[in-house]
C-alpha cells in the first residue's frame, strides 16, 4: 500500500552526503509529543481478558529475547538461561519457547550449545555495547567474533554522540558496515538508546536512518539507561516501520527493550502492535521483547490462567 | 482489524447500577408524579431495551418546580459563598464515588462507549463541580465588581449527547453563584439527571435548589416562557435556539445559547501526520460525532491530501464499533432512531450531490441504532454536507492550497463554534487562530475540555460562554 506523497520514496542516493541524508531525515513529518503519548496511553486502556489474554501471554513468551548482560555472566549461567529459553516452564510443556537468548559476544558459544536443536536463536550485543564508544574497527571485530561463534542475531548500538552532533552519515556508514559484517547468517538489530536521543523527532529520524542503512530490526534501548522502552517510543517506531514498508516494500522488525517487567505491560505493547501495524508484525520474526525478568511474570500469569490460582516465584525457575 | 489478535469481549458489569422501573419528577426535594399523570419510556439505543418509565413534565409541573426554586432561592442566595461551596464540593465527591455507576448508567441510556463515559464524561463532570465550588466564595474577586448578585431562578434545557456533563456545565456555575435551578434533560436521556437528583439529596442540598423535569420540547418551552424564570440557558440545536431567542425577546430574562456547529479541522502540510490522524478521529468520531464542536469539516492541504487520507482510512479500519458497555468499544450507538434517520438523510444528500462516500468494512449490530464511521471526499463548499450540521460520525473532506484559502473556507459557515489547526509551526498556529471566527480553537489537538476554559460560539453557534471565569458571568447580575 505505497503512499504517494512526502516524504518521497527514499532516493537511492539519500546517503550520498551528510546534507542529502539530513535533508531527508529532517523532511520527515514531525511528532507531537502530547498527541503521541495520549495515543499510547489510550491504547493502554484496552481490556484484554480470558482467551485473548491466553493468546497474548503465549505470543509474548514467544517474543522474549531472554537476556543476561552482566559483567558477572558465566558459561554456567548462560547455559541455564538457554535451557530456560528452550523450556520456560518445565511443569507445562505446552509453554512456547522464547525467541532468543541475548548475551555478550564471548558467551555466544555456550549459548549456542544450550539451545542447540531448538527454535531458540542466539542474539549477541556487539559493537562495544552499551556505550558504543570504540573505533569502528573494534566494533566490527566484536561483530565478526560473535558471528563466527554462531550468533544468529547481532544487536548493535549506534553512536549517539555522532547522531546528536548531526553526523548522520557517520552513523549510517557504521550501520552499513556492521550489516556487512553480519553477512547473510545474522540479522541485525539496531539499538538507538532512545532515552539518550531525548526527542521524539530524533527517534523517528533514527528509525528511518537505521532502516535506510539496512537494519532488520530497530530496537529502543540497551536497558542500561534511566529511560528505556516506553509505550510512546515503541508506538513511534511502529509507525516508522509501517511507513517504511509502505514506501519501500521492506518490512523491518521492532524490539522494545528494558523496563518491561510485567505481563500487563507486555500486553499493552502487543496492543500497540496490533492496532498500529497489525498482524503482519504479530510474531517473533518481527517483534521482540528485550527483557530478563518479564518471562517469569508471563509464566506466573500463564499458570494462573491454567489453574485459576496464583502460585508464586518459587514455582518458576530463577534464570 | 487484525485477525490474529481478537480481543475477547470485556463488558462492564451492569450490576453496578440499579435502575428503578419508574421515576418521578424531582421537585422541591421529592420525586413526584406528573400533574397529568403522563409517562414516557427511555430506551437503550444499543439494544432498544426499555430501561425505565419516566414521569413526563407538563406546564403545571414546570410551574410547580419554578415556584419551588423561587422559594428556595431566598435562602440559597443568602448563604455565604463558602457554605454553598461545601454543598458543591460534597456533590463533586459523591459524583467521584459513584462514577462507575454513573458511567454505566450514562452508557446504557445514551449509547456512547463506556470508555468515553468512564474516561471523559465523568471525570469532567466532577471537575466542573470542583471548579465552580472553588469560585463560590470568591465571586467578589472574579472581576465583576464587588458583591455581584445572582439572577434568581435559572431554567435550563440540555441535550442528549452529554447528558450528565451538560447538566454539570449548567448546574455547577448556577449554584455556585447563588441561583436555583429547574433543569429539563432531553427526553431520550433523562436517567443520569434523575440519579443526580438523588445525589443532591445524598449531599443534603436544601429542597428546591435543584429541580429536574424530564420531558419533551413542550416542557422546555413552558420553562423558557415561565414568567418567574430569570435566566434561560440552553444547549441544543440551532433551530430550537432560534425559537428560544424569539420567545424571550422583549423580556428581561438573561439568555445563553450553545447551539450547533460545523467545526473546521485544518491540517497543514507540515503537521505531525500521525497525531493529526488521531486528532481527526477524536474530532469527528468522539461520541459518534454527536458533538456540537465536532471537527466535521476536514480541511487538508492539497500536497498531503492523499497521504493523509490513506493514513486516515487505515486508522478508521481499526475502530471498534459495537456494544457500548464493552471496554474496548470505540464507536457506540446513535442516540435515537430519529437521530439515525436525520444522519441517514444528510448522508444520502451527500451522495446525491456527488461527494464520494467511504466507510471501513464494519458489521453493524442487528438491533439498536447504528451508523458506520463515514468519510466523504470530493466535497466542496457548495455541498450540503459541508454546510449543514450532521451530528453523526460523518466527516467531510475538503482541500486547500494556501493558509488564506484555509481560513476563508473555515470561516465560510453559518456556524462558529470550534476549529482545529495542525502544524509544527508555532507562528502559523497563532496567525491562523487569530483569523478564525470560532469560539474554541484547538492546536495540534481536538475535543479537549477543561472546566477552566470558556466554551461558546460565534454566529449561529450561539452566544454566551460556559466554563471558566466567563461562565460565572452568565449567572450573575453584572
Amino acid at each position: 500500500m505505497p503512499t504517494t506523497a512526502s516524504p518521497a520514496h527514499p532516493p537511492t542516493d539519500v546517503a550520498a552526503s551528510d546534507s542529502t541524508l539530513r535533508g531527508f531525515l529532517h523532511g520527515l513529518p514531525g511528532v507531537d509529543a502530547v498527541g503521541l503519548e495520549a495515543r499510547a496511553a489510550s491504547l493502554g486502556t484496552r481490556s484484554v481478558k480470558t482467551t485473548a489474554k491466553a493468546y497474548a501471554i503465549d505470543l509474548a513468551i514467544s517474543m522474549v529475547d531472554l537476556t543476561t548482560l552482566e559483567g558477572a555472566d558465566t558459561p554456567g549461567k548462560v547455559r541455564a538461561l538457554g535451557a530456560k529459553a528452550v523450556r520456560p516452564d518445565p511443569t507445562d510443556r505446552t509453554t512456547p519457547a522464547t525467541a532468543a537468548v541475548c548475551v555478550y559476544p564471548d558467551m555466544v558459544a555456550p549459548a549456542k550449545e544450550a539451545v542447540a536443536g531448538s527454535s531458540v536463536k542466539v542474539a549477541s550485543v556487539a559493537t562495544a555495547f552499551p556505550a558504543g564508544r570504540a573505533a569502528l574497527a573494534v566494533k566490527l571485530a566484536d561483530v565478526r567474533d560473535a558471528v563466527a561463534a554462531g550468533a544468529d542475531e547481532i544487536d548493535m548500538v549506534i553512536d549517539r554522540g555522532a547522531f546528536l552532533a548531526g553526523h548522520y552519515l557517520k552513523v549510517y556508514d557504521e550501520i552499513t558496515a556492521v550489516k556487512e559484517a553480519c553477512g547473510t547468517s545474522a540479522r541485525l538489530k539496531v539499538i538507538f538508546e532512545t532515552g539518550e536521543l531525548s526527542t521524539y523527532d530524533n527517534i523517528r529520524r533514527a528509525s528511518w536512518l537505521g532502516m535506510l542503512a539496512g537494519a532488520d530490526f530497530i530496537k529502543t534501548s540497551t536497558g542500561k539507561v534511566a529511560v528505556n522502552a516506553t509505550p510512546a517510543n515503541t508506538l513511534l517506531m511502529l509507525e516508522a516501520v509501517r511507513d517504511f514498508r509502505a514506501q519501500t516494500g521492506v518490512q523491518v522488525g521492532v524490539k522494545p527493550a528494558g523496563g518491561i517487567r510485567t505481563t500487563k505491560d507486555a500486553i499493552k505493547f502487543l496492543v500497540l502492535v496490533n492496532e498500529t501495524v497489525g498482524e503482519d508484525w504479530l510474531d517473533n520474526h518481527w517483534f521482540r521483547f528485550g527483557a530478563s525478568s518479564l518471562l517469569n511474570d508471563l509464566l506466573m500469569q500463564r499458570q494462573k490462567l491454567a489453574t485459576g490460582r496464583y502460585s508464586g516465584p518459587d514455582y518458576v525457575t530463577v534464570d | 482489524m487484525a485477525s490474529a489478535f481478537e480481543y475477547a469481549p470485556a463488558p462492564e458489569s451492569r450490576s453496578v447500577v440499579d435502575i428503578a422501573p419508574s421515576y418521578g419528577l424531582f421537585i422541591d426535594g421529592e420525586f413526584v408524579e406528573a400533574a397529568d399523570g403522563k409517562v414516557f419510556k427511555t430506551v437503550s439505543p444499543a439494544t432498544e431495551e426499555v430501561l425505565s418509565e419516566i414521569a413526563q413534565a407538563g406546564e403545571a409541573d414546570v410551574d410547580r418546580a419554578v415556584r419551588a426554586a423561587r422559594k428556595a432561592f431566598e435562602k440559597w442566595s443568602a448563604l455565604p459563598g463558602a457554605e454553598r461551596a461545601k454543598y458543591l464540593f460534597r456533590i463533586a465527591r459523591i459524583i467521584q464515588e459513584r462514577s462507575r455507576e454513573l458511567a454505566v448508567l450514562e452508557t446504557l441510556d445514551n449509547g456512547k462507549p463506556i470508555k468515553e463515559t468512564r474516561d471523559a464524561d465523568l471525570p469532567l463532570v466532577a471537575a466542573h463541580f470542583f471548579y465552580y465550588a472553588g469560585w463560590a466564595d470568591k465571586l467578589d474577586h472574579a472581576g465583576f465588581g464587588a458583591n455581584p448578585r445572582p439572577l434568581g431562578v435559572a431554567g435550563q434545557v440540555i441535550p442528549w449527547n452529554f447528558p450528565l456533563l451538560m447538566l454539570a456545565w449548567k448546574i455547577a456555575p448556577a449554584l455556585a453563584t447563588g441561583n436555583t435551578v429547574v433543569l429539563k434533560p432531553a427526553e431520550t436521556t433523562p436517567l443520569s439527571a434523575l440519579f443526580f437528583a438523588d445525589i443532591c439529596r445524598q449531599a443534603g442540598l436544601p429542597k428546591g435548589v435543584v429541580n429536574i423535569l424530564p420531558g419533551y420540547g413542550d416542557a422546555g418551552a413552558a420553562l423558557v416562557e415561565h414568567p418567574d424564570v430569570d435566566k434561560v440557558a440552553f444547549t441544543g440545536s440551532t433551530a430550537v435556539g432560534k425559537a428560544i431567542a424569539r420567545q424571550v425577546a422583549g423580556t428581561d430574562k438573561k439568555v445563553t445559547l450553545e447551539l450547533g456547529g460545523k467545526g473546521a479541522n485544518i491540517v497543514f502540510d507540515d503537521a505531525p501526520i500521525d497525531q493529526a490522524v488521531e486528532g481527526i478521529v477524536t474530532g469527528i468520531f468522539f461520541n459518534q460525532g454527536q458533538v456540537c464542536c465536532a471537527g466535521s469539516r476536514l480541511l487538508v492541504q492539497e500536497s498531503i491530501q492523499d497521504e493523509l487520507l490513506d493514513s486516515l482510512k487505515r486508522r478508521l479500519s481499526t475502530l471498534r464499533l459495537g456494544d457500548p458497555l464493552d471496554k474496548n468499544t470505540d464507536i457506540g450507538a446513535i442516540n435515537s432512531a430519529e437521530q439515525l434517520s436525520r444522519i441517514t438523510t444528510l448522508v444520502e444528500a451527500g451522495e446525491a450531490e456527488g461527494a464520494e462516500r467511504w466507510s471501513p468494512a464494519c458489521e453493524l449490530p442487528s438491533s439498536g441504532y447504528w451508523f458506520a464511521p463515514t468519510l466523504f471526499t470530493n466535497v466542496t463548499q457548495a455541498h450540503t454536507i459541508a454546510r449543514d450540521e450532521i451530528f453523526g460520525p460523518v466527516l467531510s473532506v475538503l482541500s486547500f492550497r494556501t493558509p488564506d484559502e484555509a481560513v476563508a473556507k473555515a470561516n465560510n459557515s453559518q456556524y462558529g463554534l470550534s476549529a482545529g489547526i495542525w502544524t509544527e509551526k508555532g507562528s502559523r498556529i497563532l496567525a491562523v487562530a487569530g483569523k478564525l471566527r470560532a469560539g474554541v480553537i484547538w492546536s495540534n489537538t481536538f475535543n479537549k475540555f477543561d472546566p477552566t476554559s470558556p466554551f461558546g460560539g460565534y454566529k449561529e453557534s450561539g452566544f454566551g460562554r460556559e466554563g471558566g471565569r466567563h461562565g460565572l458571568e452568565a449567572y450573575l447580575d453584572v
